[in-house]
């Protein structure tokens, strides 16, 4: 059995996690919101964090912290994996979603650049 | 039909009272007046206005907030006004404030654009509202709690908000909402739940229907009783406010609208019938303060029997000049297209001026379209009849939200497989999924004025004025996006607002005090949001219709402070619309209206 892995996701504010309460309808974010669905139910441990609702989150997360007062509110979303940051400032495309599923699976594969 | 004069009863009045019905029809004077009887007899009242365009300031001649005021003169009686965008800002205070100084400024600005939008909005007024419902707690100090609601269609609203998010939680399994996580929501949830069971419990609530003898309030009514009675709210009453008998048997004016008044009751007599209904007579004038209010529910006409006979003011004076509603549609039909705003407080008569214009236009051979955001208007029954180039429409909020939950659904769901499609149609149940869905009908009614006329008849102040607000906050946060998901007209909407050549609001309203100073506050707004009004509208004058009946005479003599202070004071340019004997439904009577002028001279009986 691989060791199941941890994903963090720190978004911008939101009204709703699939984005679609708001002016603008962003399908990456969409897509994503169903994959970290599929993911949960694979067993994978999810923890979702919205600037506009839970503020703390982002201010006790060091990592997080120093993004933020590095690029201001350009930085989210910050997607962790085990700590690690895997994506800053948007979701995965659609070319990125299977390994980004894969990785959170636990197999190995690139992470974009 | 032999009704009863409507009497609070201390001893039978239950904990919470909503004060309910279409707009104009004294919501307030009338919870006002059932406050200061029950506080007189001994009771602790709060009085609480929902409506985002309150008058409980004027009408109390109190400063109120959105806390508790004492009001003075009236021992044991406190009033709120909720104001949902003080309600909102104050809930955005609640999130950003601790995370001053611990997040960059840009970040907070991004909370604070999020936090702006007409989600929140409706969020944060609701908290306010079933708190007071549904958490003992707040309202621990008070034997009774009244509610003046807004005008029907915002109270629907606001009371069905309870039942859906309540089920919305109940059924999410994301674990996430509008409102936040859902592990905090636990307290919330609790009071939503208490809520709904409160409105349902008839020995705690009473809902009061406030009605106007006339046709269009009387049904507004007896649609609310039923919608109110599906949410659980079966403990009902009527109250049919200003009924007129004269005392003038050879005088047409009063006898017609004595006449008015009876068809009305009779046409709702059904209505009427399956529910406990009382009256309270027309009153010669206005009723502001604490004095004014304490003699509405008494007997007689004591309301008004100290003014003096107004004979010698009615025939000296001369009212100032005024144009007829054909004088305005002429300067708007110049440019061949473009969108007229009928706007205002509740029962001004904003539905038939639309039509009216609306009507006129068609007749003059444009071709044009009428359209409502009123959830509760009554476009239809107005206009009864086909006119030739007239098309209508009506903007019906579940139509629109379930036509925008199935774009969405095709456009986004068809890349995502079946549980993703689950998880964003659990999304678009959310509530707030029908404040988009209404903002993009608006924004797609207007962009129709490109190419024709489309005249609008829009809801009362308050939910016309959160539409706007919506506007602004939403043309902000597009401003900053890159990706341009919403269509073209969504993206104009403000700036077609702005150009006055394409956009003429008539801000309509009755020459009495409190329409007249809700429609200047209304402008004001405007002017805030850039948008600057055409005309005013004066609607139902009674000038000129040299009635003898003295309360008719008074009410006309009251008028004429209110026409002077509109034309000198608020608006660059004044149409006058007489009061008419016959409502005026259908195209024929319409026209009529649209072309009466205001003849001098004419008053003098």
């Amino acid at each position: 059995m691989k060791p199941m892995k941890t994903i963090q996701v720190y978004d911008p504010p939101l009204c709703c996690p699939t984005g679609i309460c708001g002016t603008d309808i962003n399908p990456d974010l969409v897509s994503f919101a169903a994959l970290l669905a599929q993911l949960g139910a694979h067993g994978v441990t999810l923890e979702r964090y919205n600037l506009g609702q839970q503020p703390m989150a982002f201010v006790q997360n060091p990592a997080v912290k120093a993004r933020l007062d590095q690029d201001g509110a350009e930085a989210l979303p910050l997607i962790f994996l085990d700590g690690e940051l895997y994506l800053k400032g948007r979701y995965p495309t659609a070319a990125e979603r299977p390994g980004f599923f894969h990785a959170a699976l636990g197999e190995v594969v690139k992470a974009p650049s | 039909m032999n009704l009863p004069c409507y009497r609070p009863d201390p001893a039978r009045a239950t904990r919470f009272l909503f004060f309910t019905g279409k707009g104009g029809v004294g919501k307030t004077s009338l919870s006002c007046a059932t406050a200061l009887r029950l506080v007189e007899a001994g009771r602790r009242v709060l009085l609480v206005s929902t409506d985002p365009a309150s008058n409980l300031d004027e009408v109390l001649e109190t400063d109120l907030a959105n806390t508790a005021t004492p009001i003075a003169g009236a021992p044991g009686l406190h009033a709120i006004n909720i104001d949902p965008v003080a309600a909102a800002a104050a809930y955005r205070e609640r999130l950003i404030g601790p995370m001053r100084g611990l997040l960059p400024v840009a970040a907070l600005r991004s909370m604070e654009e999020q936090l702006s939008g007409s989600c929140t909005v409706e969020i944060a007024a609701f908290d306010e509202f079933s708190g007071l419902i549904g958490n003992p707690a707040m309202t621990a100090a008070y034997d009774h709690v009244i509610f003046d609601t807004a005008p029907t269609g915002h109270t629907l609203r606001l009371m069905s908000l309870a039942k859906a998010w309540d089920q919305f939680l109940d059924q999410n399994t994301s674990g996430t909402s509008c409102l936040g996580p859902l592990a905090g929501l636990q307290k919330q949830r609790a009071i939503y739940e208490a809520t709904v069971s409160t409105l349902a419990d008839a020995a705690a609530t009473t809902l009061v229907l406030v009605s106007r003898p006339q046709l269009a309030a009387l049904r507004e009514a007896e649609r609310t009783a039923t919608e109110l009675r599906a949410l659980g709210l079966g403990n009902q009453c009527l109250v049919i406010n200003g009924l007129f008998e004269t005392k003038c048997p050879d005088d047409p004016t009063a006898q017609a609208m004595q006449r008015r008044g009876g068809s009305a009751l009779a046409a709702a007599r059904e209505f009427i019938g399956s529910l406990p209904s009382f009256t309270v007579p027309l009153r010669p004038i206005n009723i502001l303060g604490l004095g004014g209010l304490r003699r509405l529910l008494d007997d007689g006409d004591a309301a008004g029997s100290a003014a003096p006979e107004p004979a010698a003011t009615l025939a000296a004076w001369s009212p100032p000049a005024m144009e007829s509603l054909d004088t305005l549609v002429s300067a708007i039909e110049k440019r061949g297209h473009g969108v007229i705003m009928t706007m205002g407080k509740g029962g001004v008569g904003k539905t038939t001026v639309a039509a009216a214009i609306a009507v006129m236009l068609a007749h003059r051979g444009h071709a044009v379209h009428l359209s409502t955001t009123d959830p509760a208007a009554h476009v239809a029954q107005t206009l009864a009849g086909q006119v030739a180039g007239l098309t209508l429409s009506k903007i019906d909020p579940a139509a629109e939200t379930a036509t925008y939950q199935a774009e969405v659904m095709r456009a986004q769901g068809a890349a995502l497989d079946a549980a993703g499609r689950a998880l964003l149609a659990e999304d678009l149940r959310s509530p707030c999924t029908e404040e988009i869905a209404v903002f993009r009908a608006f924004a797609r009614e207007v962009g129709q004025g490109a190419e024709r006329f489309v005249v609008l008849d829009t809801a009362p102040t308050g939910h016309t004025l959160l539409l706007l607000d919506a506007s602004e906050a939403y043309q902000r946060e597009l401003e900053r996006q890159a990706r341009r998901t919403q269509p073209a007209e969504v993206m104009q909407l403000s700036a077609r607002l702005r150009d006055p050549g394409f956009t003429h609001i008539l801000l309509v309203t009755l020459p009495e005090a409190t329409p007249v100073h809700e429609a200047a506050a209304l402008q004001a707004d405007l002017r805030r949001a850039h948008i600057e009004p055409f005309a005013w509208v004066i609607n139902q004058s009674l000038r000129g219709s040299g009635s003898c009946d003295p309360l008719l005479r008074r009410r006309e003599a009251a008028e004429q402070r209110y026409l002077t202070e509109v034309v000198e004071k608020h608006a660059r340019r004044t149409a006058w619309l007489p009061w008419q004997p016959e409502e005026p439904v259908g195209p024929a009577a319409l026209a009529r209206l649209a072309a009466s002028h205001l003849q001098p001279g004419r008053s003098l009986p």
